[in-house]
């Protein structure tokens, strides 16, 4: 049993027949496991992942026929019992960590609560452990932080504070969603470092949402590209990103800069990912697919679970070798 | 801090001089001066009418009687009464606790309710729930006081008899004016009953006056908790699995207190002109029908120094206000 295990997960907006927004989206994670997601923005990866943690509000609906995490089917989940798992054993750390943070409360008020209500921590003992996180996610000066208010942090600082709320109640499975996106370039790899550092130490899954390559790359084992709702493409790194099935993650990588090769302009993707109201018959790629052949757009292709790199596409891209 | 305080204190000065400006003024545009209304127009003697008007010094040039008015309160001096020749000052230290009593009993129940009835509507949004309550805020705050009250009288206490018609309590009773609020000085006393009665005494007025600040308390509660639902963090509080209440009291209804508060300070203003009209109503007697009395006497320096009072204290509750706004909102707290 794998400690997440996601089939056919679909979120939709909307009347029955509208385009869903997450279209059967399926998923397996290991414990201990790092996992990417990218696709571009609108590709429906922070909507799977609110999902997950039954964060969906009306009139959004979710659908699956399986949604487990460690054991829990998550769809059959009590609101109690849902309470009880997220941040405890599923927590998550959002894009904008200073509008993550509640600004009426300083930072030590809002770890308290967290291990209040997860591990029954209170005073001096709940304080204790607050500027142990604080000093396991490397913020200096832990001590003076924790009477600090959110808009007295940098955002590479509420980042770090972010994340100690997600990691007090030691979870299994850490989502990171854009974690670096709203920080400085310096700050970034500052920060990843520390999520994989976590990670390592503590054994916990780490499921990083990205739409930066290079970041990818450099952090996770496994991938999955999505697509306008949709996964695309699901494989081991670093062979995906050095033979690239589908398409589409071929147009991903090649729209990114290399280092230390020869300067050579850079291909984007023509047109832009179909909205909610105009998808193709065929393969959702089709219109803006440099490889589409009659049957793309006839017929949409499914994800096959058998081949070791899969990719949902009639006509795969590096396939030479048998 | 000090300085914010230096800063909204030295604009009670502009403000003063406006109010006493307006008041002076407008009472002398009242027909009939308070000479006449003493005496009675009929059998008014133009003799005596001229020197009782000499002797009050109403007959000196409008400039140099504002002028000794002015001088008179920069002494600290708020004058006598004509009719009762009490100082000003006194009538309106023994009424003003009837008024305050009436008041914040209003302003408890329009917050108290307010705030529920917004944070419901803004939690049940879009629902009949929602609907109703912001339909009868509307209809709160649009209703005219005085029907208002007149409607809840017929009804409780004149076909129900669950309510006085007035006052402030049963004449049965004897109780000692000690603090001046009835319900505190009802407590204290050894009359049984007096406190129930008091209480029985205050209710309907205070939901007269509590009306249209409830009505606008419940709409702003509503709007600024929407928007705080809307907001990151509160996914992110989600996230961390805390409960619903904590998520609506703690994180949620704090956030959306700060704009809340800022109403709560404009409605004091509301709160002292609508009890003008309560007091009259209901002969509940405080500041607003010692003002309405003073009026119709023509009591100048009553009417002046009496709104000039009531003023300050806008002003004043302004003030804490503020202050108040900016302990529940560290953003502005630290901003130096």
């Amino acid at each position: 049993m794998s400690l997440l295990e996601i089939d056919n997960l679909s979120v939709r907006y909307g009347p029955a027949d509208a385009p869903p927004v997450v279209d059967g989206l399926d998923l397996r994670l290991e414990t201990g496991e790092v996992l990417a997601i990218v696709g571009e923005s609108g590709s429906g990866k922070s909507q799977a992942m609110l999902a997950l943690l039954g964060l969906v509000d009306p009139p959004g609906r979710v659908a699956a026929d399986r949604l487990h995490f460690a054991g829990h089917d998550l769809l059959a989940l009590g609101e109690r019992q849902r309470r009880r798992l997220l941040g405890k054993e599923l927590a998550m750390v959002f894009q904008d960590p200073l509008a993550a943070l509640d600004p009426s409360y300083r930072v030590g008020f809002q770890l308290e609560e967290v291990l209040r209500q997860h591990l029954g921590l209170r005073g001096a003992a709940a304080r204790r452990r607050a500027l142990d996180l604080l000093e396991q996610v490397e913020i200096p000066a832990a001590a003076s932080r924790l009477d600090a208010y959110p808009h007295q942090l940098s955002g590479g600082m509420a980042q770090r504070v972010a994340i100690a709320l997600a990691i007090a109640a030691e979870p299994r499975l850490l989502i990171a969603d854009e974690p670096t996106t709203a920080l400085d370039v310096t700050i970034q790899a500052q920060i990843l470092e520390l999520l994989l550092n976590l990670q390592r130490e503590r054994g916990m899954a780490l499921l990083l949402i990205s739409h930066d390559l290079a970041v990818v790359a450099e952090c996770a084992r496994r991938v999955c590209v999505m697509y306008a709702g949709q996964a695309v493409e699901v494989g081991a790194l670093p062979g995906l990103f050095d033979a690239p099935a589908h398409p589409y993650t071929e147009a991903l990588l090649a729209a990114l800069p290399e280092a230390g090769t020869a300067r050579r302009p850079l291909r984007g993707l023509p047109g832009s990912v179909p909205g909610r109201h105009d998808r193709p018959a065929g393969c959702l790629l089709a219109p803006r697919c440099a490889y589409v052949q009659d049957d793309c757009r006839a017929r949409r292709p499914p994800l096959d679970a058998k081949r070791q790199s899969r990719a949902r596409c009639f006509h795969p891209r590096n396939q030479e070798t048998p | 801090m000090l300085s914010f305080l230096a800063r909204r204190l030295g604009l009670l000065i502009p403000t003063f001089l406006g109010v006493t400006l307006l008041t002076f003024a407008l009472i002398r545009l009242i027909p009939g001066d308070p000479v006449e209304v003493m005496m009675g127009e009929r059998r008014l003697d133009p003799q005596a009418h001229a020197e009782a008007m000499h002797r009050l010094g109403l007959d000196r040039p409008l400039h140099e009687q504002y002028l000794s008015y002015l001088g008179q309160l920069a002494r600290g001096d708020l004058g006598q009464s004509l009719r009762t020749h009490e100082s000003v000052w006194s009538e309106f230290a023994s009424l003003f606790p009837a008024t305050v009593e009436l008041a914040g009993a209003a302003l408890l129940l329009a917050s108290v309710l307010g705030l529920l009835a917004g944070v419901v509507a803004a939690l049940k949004r879009g629902t009949p729930l929602d609907h109703g309550t912001m339909g009868l805020a509307l209809t709160g705050y649009s209703m005219p006081i005085f029907w208002w009250a007149l409607i809840l009288i017929m009804f409780f206490s004149v076909q129900l008899g669950w309510t006085p018609v007035s006052g402030r309590l049963d004449l049965l009773y004897d109780v000692e004016p000690v603090t001046g609020f009835m319900l505190i000085d009802t407590l204290l006393s050894d009359e049984r009953g007096a406190f129930l009665d008091a209480l029985r005494h205050l209710i309907l007025p205070a939901i007269v006056l509590g009306t249209i600040p409830l009505a606008v308390i419940a709409r702003m509660t509503r709007s600024a908790m929407l928007e705080v639902l809307r907001e990151d963090y509160l996914r992110a509080a989600r996230a961390r699995g805390l409960s619903p209440a904590r998520l609506v009291f703690v994180h949620a209804l704090r956030n959306a207190l700060v704009p809340v508060l800022t109403v709560f300070g404009l409605q004091v203003g509301s709160l002292l002109s609508g009890a003008v009209l309560t007091e009259t109503l209901f002969s509940w007697p405080g500041i607003g029908k010692w003002l309405i009395e003073a009026i119709g006497a023509r009591d100048y320096p009553v009417v002046q120094n009496g709104i000039l009072l009531i003023a300050a204290l806008v002003v004043l509750v302004n003030v804490v206000v503020d202050i108040l706004y900016g302990l529940a909102n560290p953003r502005i707290r630290h901003r130096q």
